[in-house]
């Protein structure tokens, strides 16, 4: 399958990227790892008239030590972020998180920024990031901005980026020695959880929900049961709560929320809710 | 597009267009048909190479974006005659009925060992997860990765 024909072009600087951005609007898209945009654009399912590439902007790949959180380049991928001794120290959860995208191929290119701006529900880290509190940094050519996750999905694939912004910095609150949970089902290995469940236990917990809607989705009403009591079982009887889960060729809606409420109860078990 | 890739240890200097992926320079431009197009959706893992030393995924890479990078393919692997270790472990442990996989979970399984040297058999069947096997022989994969992880090739 050969995508339809495009421009390339490559940005030596994030400054260089975002001019590019500005001049090309909406006919331009970033390719960073390009293992969400490269597979679409194959199927011909996206057919940008000019690609430009990010990939080589190694100043934007690190995993930082920021104070009261960690700082996480844009364009570091899964691969690195799975085997950050900082993140497994400060926040194992989105080492672990990282660790189930893709297989081993999929995470020595896909990167954390890619993932984050691609916002495609059924991913791994976009749930996470809600989890956690995360929040994400983005360059345009009026300046930096910073978004919380909770404000940043706005749609299935839909972020809250501009079509001139560049998503520079993922940031994550430390939390070491926090309980957490990770729980994906899917059925065949290396494919996208049919369900997927993150949990993170730092006083208060938080729950987000992976392919139960067309974005990643807070589990709000299991947060708000436990915040007033409720056991790790009672609460994940409300997992599905508010939620508009897909139907596809792997599961029913109906089947999802099961699951959700299977996999919820998991989650914080692991977490030690 | 102008491209310089250095596949194998061979400088290749090509003009392609943006939209070529690796996996075709690889076997059109550079005339190396050992990396096999499987599902070209970047599930099998039949075109699995390495890029910079890494195993990736060369229907998911395009030409371009290893403008000025490292390629392996599984024919830069052999010394001459000796066969590389993972090959041989391969070779000794029938861990290929068709074969059509076999260049891309040998390149994978190269990458694996890099990272994780000494695995258990669990690491490798998760480490191999991205690469099928349509002749469903993993149990012999699985074996020739551990011994050439143990140095066990060669031995009869």
């Amino acid at each position: 399958m050969i995508p339809v024909a495009f421009d390339y072009k490559r940005a030596g600087s994030a400054e260089e990227a975002i001019a590019l951005l500005t001049e090309y609007g909406d006919e331009a898209k970033l390719l960073a790892g390009g293992h969400s945009l490269l597979p679409l654009m194959k199927l011909r399912l996206a057919t940008p008239s000019v690609l430009i590439d990010v990939g080589r902007l190694s100043d934007l790949s690190y995993i930082r030590d920021g104070g009261d959180h960690i700082a996480i380049g844009a364009l570091t991928r899964h691969r690195d972020v799975e085997t950050s001794d900082l993140l497994a120290a400060q926040q194992p959860l989105l080492a672990h998180s990282a660790s189930t995208v893709g297989d081993n191929q999929v995470r020595h290119r896909g990167t954390i920024g890619g993932s984050v701006a691609h916002a495609d529900p059924a991913s791994d880290l976009p749930a996470t990031l809600l989890a956690l509190g995360a929040s994400f940094v983005a360059k345009g050519p009026g300046g930096e901005r910073t978004i919380a996750s909770a404000d940043f999905y706005k749609g299935f694939l839909e972020s809250d980026l501009a079509a001139d912004e560049l998503l520079t910095e993922i940031r994550v609150p430390k939390s070491p020695g926090a309980g957490w949970g990770y729980q994906k089902f899917n059925r065949r290995a290396q494919d996208w959880a049919i369900v997927g469940v993150s949990v993170i236990r730092n006083g208060s917990t938080g729950v987000a929900l992976v392919n139960m809607g067309s974005t990643p989705v807070r589990a709000a009403a299991v947060e708000a049961a436990l915040a007033q009591g409720a056991s790790a079982r009672d609460a994940a009887e409300l997992a599905a709560d508010g939620t508009e889960p897909p139907s596809d060729l792997n599961a029913s809606p109906d089947y999802r929320r099961h699951l959700a409420k299977v996999l919820v109860r998991r989650a914080l078990e692991a977490a030690g809710v | 597009m102008k491209v310089t890739v250095e596949v194998n240890g061979t400088t290749y200097n090509h003009d392609v267009e943006p939209r070529l992926l690796l996996v075709h320079y690889i076997r059109e431009n550079c005339g190396l048909t050992g990396t096999n197009v499987g599902c070209d959706t970047s599930s099998c893992g039949a075109c699995t190479i390495h890029l910079n030393g890494e195993s990736v995924k060369s229907c998911t890479v395009l030409a371009v974006q290893a403008d000025g990078q490292k390629v392996g393919t599984i024919e830069g692997l052999a010394n001459g005659e000796q066969l590389h270790p993972m090959q041989q472990a391969f070779h000794e442990n029938h861990a290929l009925q068709c074969g059509y996989c076999t260049p891309g979970m040998i390149m994978a399984s190269v990458s694996l060992l890099e990272e994780i040297p000494n695995p258990t058999e669990a690491q490798v069947r998760e480490g191999l997860e991205g690469n099928l096997c349509r002749c469903t022989g993993y149990h012999n994969i699985v074996k020739a990765v551990l011994a050439a992880a143990d140095g066990k090739v060669g031995v009869q």
